[in-house]
């Protein structure tokens, strides 16, 4: 909440996801993860990368819903999409076959190193939490050019280490990817509520290179479960733009209103 | 060659206790009057495989019906956990299960090798992941050409799959549009397939030719139940029914309510109850 008042005219939440919107590019081909990514990917879609291909695992290819869909098989996927294949195709041919620029994942946990889980809380054999598990990330987290992801930050989600490898993001840091084969980039960015992370270009660990408008370091270190890393020459986020802010809430406005539509009819 | 039948027969005839059963769906077509009637019927002592398992398997596996779960993702859709999974998962309720968890790179290619007639599927994939520590049904082979390692899983053989589309001819040929999941592999791989349709029309003439069909002959019953994939969707029929998913949060968290729920939706229905589930979604499309 303090966050939201010292940068008045948007909340947190509004910044990561326009802030993870800009990363993508108008000829990014982006594997998109439901949640805060795909609000983002579509964001990007309707402001500077209109020609973004925005791909869902349901098999949804180059698709351009008018509302963010709640789950990733959606109608509205299928509806716009350019063409829709099979699951099987979509894993081998388009993700396994090299043809995603970008995959973009949430994560329940994630360490220093941007490997996630989103598969159990405690042991795997007596799990505390059972998390719903890693669907299509394991290989978008190896078979995607690079890895974006985004989350907002709590001690319980960036964390020291994390209960299981649900996807491999730079291991225990440094050239652990090449020696297990994979020779895709990687996690190459995080972006969460406070501030956007990059990995170091030796360690790979993940280091704040931004912080969002009016956000201290101080907020960013007691929200993270590691200590956390700055860059010696830290930026401010520029402020989402008058575009952005209205693109994401005509955006948000409009899934709302079409997700509570079953219910009123249900009622009448 | 495919058969008409009422859904109870379908189902009657089909599966039996300890089956290995898919009722697969991607979001979309998923088969609920088909597992509804599974679950009116008592199977037990299953081995229940589906990528998505969604209401329909935490519905199963909250009645007790399931041995073994094989899925790469335990979700209700766009809303959360599954939570009558997680009781059997984490507390044994109403008795312990087994799984075999996968991607679901995995499964899709592990159904494409049993529609093949392959052994197991191959593919890049597992590489770092954790998955692969934990599942003995994760393997490897090094590619004799190249010599890359890379991931080999079992191929899936259902006994039996369920799935739902939008059409039947007369003569029994299915037609799935729309996101098609992994149906069409689900159902070559598996020893008998049961297809609940939206409706029956006299042929597919006229239709493009490159629409995802399954022949009659791939096809063992066939049931005609309109709305039989509520709460999901049948593109072009009708709209998924979100409130319903968000719902079952609340029915799922409880013991006592889940089966409150199950006696009076389930255990006291029918399939012909589908299609008044449905009757206000399909305003919201046409």
């Amino acid at each position: 909440m303090s966050d939201a008042k010292a940068a008045p005219g948007f909340t947190p939440d509004e910044m990561m996801t326009i802030a993870a919107s800009r990363a993508l590019r108008d000829d990014d081909v982006c594997f998109v993860g439901i949640g805060a990514p795909s609000a983002a990917c579509n964001v990007a879609r309707l402001t500077h990368a209109p020609g973004i291909t925005l791909i869902y695992e349901s098999g949804t290819i180059g698709t351009a819903p008018d509302v963010l869909p709640l789950s990733i098989g959606d109608g509205e996927l299928c509806d716009t999409a350019v063409t829709t294949v099979s699951v099987p195709e979509m894993f081998r041919y388009w993700l396994q076959g090299g043809r995603i620029s970008v995959g973009f994942l949430g994560a329940a946990q994630l360490d220093r190193f941007g490997n996630i889980n989103t598969t159990v809380i405690g042991g795997y054999g007596q799990p505390k939490t059972r998390l719903p598990g890693g669907g299509g990330a394991p290989e978008i987290a190896s078979s995607a050019g690079e890895i974006y992801i985004t989350m907002a930050q709590s001690r319980r989600g960036m964390v020291e280490r994390i209960d299981f490898f649900t996807s491999f993001g730079h291991g225990e840091g440094g050239d652990h990817r090449q020696r297990l084969g994979i020779h895709t980039k990687g996690p190459t960015l995080l972006v969460t509520d406070l501030a956007v992370w990059k990995p170091d270009p030796v360690t790979r660990e993940f280091t704040v290179v931004a912080l969002h408008p009016g956000v201290t370091r101080d907020r960013v270190a007691e929200t993270c479960g590691w200590p956390a890393k700055f860059a010696d020459r830290l930026e401010e986020t520029p402020a989402p733009t008058d575009l952005e802010l209205e693109t994401l809430r005509d955006l948000q406005a409009r899934t709302k209103a079409a997700h509570a539509r079953n219910r009123r009819q249900e009622a009448v | 060659m495919a058969r008409f039948l009422p859904l109870g027969r379908a189902v009657a005839e089909n599966l039996r206790d300890g089956d290995t059963a898919a009722f697969e769906g991607f979001t979309h077509l998923i088969p609920t009057a088909a597992a509804h009637e599974a679950i009116r019927q008592g199977f037990r002592d299953l081995t229940l495989v589906r990528m998505t398992p969604d209401l329909v398997y935490d519905q199963m596996v909250g009645m007790g019906m399931a041995k073994k779960i094989v899925f790469s993702y335990a979700g209700n859709p766009g809303v959360g956990l599954l939570r009558r999974f997680r009781d059997a998962v984490e507390n044994g309720f109403p008795h312990p299960i087994e799984i075999e968890e996968h991607s679901h790179a995995a499964m899709a290619n592990a159904y494409e090798a049993g529609a093949a007639g392959l052994p197991c599927a191959v593919f890049r994939g597992y590489r770092g992941a954790g998955l692969a520590e934990v599942n003995p049904n994760v393997g490897s082979v090094t590619c004799p050409f190249t010599g890359e390692v890379l991931a080999a899983v079992p191929a899936l053989r259902p006994d039996v799959t369920f799935i739902h589309a939008q059409k039947a001819s007369r003569r029994g040929d299915v037609l799935i549009e729309g996101i098609i999941g992994v149906q069409k592999e689900a159902v070559l791989a598996a020893r008998r397939a049961v297809v609940t349709v939206e409706e029956v029309v006299d042929d597919f003439d006229g239709l493009h030719p490159n629409l995802t069909v399954l022949p009659a002959w791939t096809v063992t019953a066939i049931a005609v139940v309109p709305g039989g994939s509520h709460p999901s969707y049948a593109h072009g029929f009708y709209d998924r029914d979100n409130a319903a998913y968000l719902e079952w949060d609340e029915i799922s968290a409880d013991r006592d309510r889940f089966r409150a729920w199950m006696e009076e939706n389930v255990m006291r229905k029918s399939d012909g109850d589908f299609a008044s589930r449905v009757s206000h979604l399909r305003k919201a499309r046409r």
